[in-house]
């Protein structure tokens, strides 16, 4: 049977989206599965490729079940095809930190991008974050990867109140 | 950071036709709605054009449009038609060689202040900035309503 008609994951929520006028084909965003893993990875374009797979397994046995709802890799997927996904979870007392929600992975097909896909997977990890109880998101995003950052500034994040520092380590 | 004049004439202006659509604006209804220099804004305006980001229309009813991407150009691209956005040592002992240590110090850490700003500004699109100002107005309108925004 295919992971993706399990019975547990017929309950999970799952979100129709509007139509892509691309595909005609309605968009939908729900939780990973093991099956989605190669696209994830052939969309996923930060980084060295040949890493990936392993990187990828390990992020979705930690947060791909669905079953803990800190936890959350999602997907966007239309026509059969997988061609967005965003992962996140609830951290808390780093440095101080109170709980909130982390953002830690978001990418789109570069040819189905400009339909508002990434939106739609943001707003539903935002309302999944805020279902487990945080009321703030962060996220850290490379500062020459200006399509991701305009993307959350456009959704109103803004620098906050930690910074990120780092070296070299002899 | 101290953004000059130009810079910040420029974006009033942009940001002004950027949220008109095609509707056309001289240099007067902009200078008036922000109560700056028609002067000083007409040479902006002059770069502006240079740069594509803007068009003149000639003609009765002519102004200026804006000729840009609204969803692609940055905060960045419009300020950088005007100053560099690097900070300066005011160094009163050039050369020293006793202050040479402490000013490239000095230098690395503005560098790093000059990195970041430019890194903020230049992921700020038009679009963004446009929503973030309506929302920001729209705040204030209820606010003095005295209504829930």
């Amino acid at each position: 049977m295919d992971s993706r008609e399990g019975s547990s994951l017929l309950s999970l929520p799952i979100m129709v989206l509007k139509y892509h006028m691309a595909t005609k084909d309605p968009i939908l965003i729900r939780n990973a599965v093991p099956t989605d893993l190669d696209a994830i990875i052939e969309i996923d374009d930060v980084g060295p490729k040949e890493e990936k797979p392993a990187y990828w397994r390990g992020i979705f046995s930690h947060y791909g079940s669905g079953e803990k709802k800190e936890r959350i890799f999602l997907v966007a997927e239309t026509g059969g095809e997988i061609v967005g996904f965003i992962a996140g979870e609830v951290r808390a007392w780093e440095f101080g930190s109170a709980p909130c929600g982390w953002c830690f992975a978001l990418a789109v097909s570069p040819k189905m991008r400009g339909a508002g896909i990434a939106k739609r997977m943001f707003d539903e990890i935002r309302r999944r974050l805020k279902g487990a109880g945080v009321t703030t998101v962060r996220t850290m995003v490379d500062r020459n990867n200006k399509v991701t950052l305009s993307f959350f500034r456009s959704q109103g994040l803004r620098s906050g109140r930690y910074i990120e520092l780092e070296r070299e380590i002899d | 950071m101290k953004l000059n004049k130009g810079s910040l004439f420029a974006l009033f202006a942009v940001l002004e036709l950027a949220g008109n659509g095609d509707r056309q604006l001289s240099t007067t209804d902009i200078a008036g709605k922000y109560g700056i220099s028609t002067h000083h804004l007409a040479k902006v305006m002059r770069n502006l054009v240079h740069s594509g980001l803007v068009q003149a229309v000639r003609g009765v009813g002519g102004g200026y449009r804006f000729a840009g991407n609204v969803s692609r150009t940055t905060l960045l691209d419009v300020i950088q038609l005007f100053e560099k956005l690097e900070s300066e040592l005011d160094m009163p002992n050039q050369g020293n060689p006793a202050c040479e240590p402490i000013v490239a110090e000095l230098r690395s850490i503005t560098g790093e202040i000059d990195d970041l700003t430019k890194a903020i500004l230049d992921t700020i699109t038009l679009e963004t900035a446009l929503k973030s100002t309506r929302l920001r107005t729209e705040a204030a309108a209820s606010v003095a309503a005295g209504t829930p925004s």
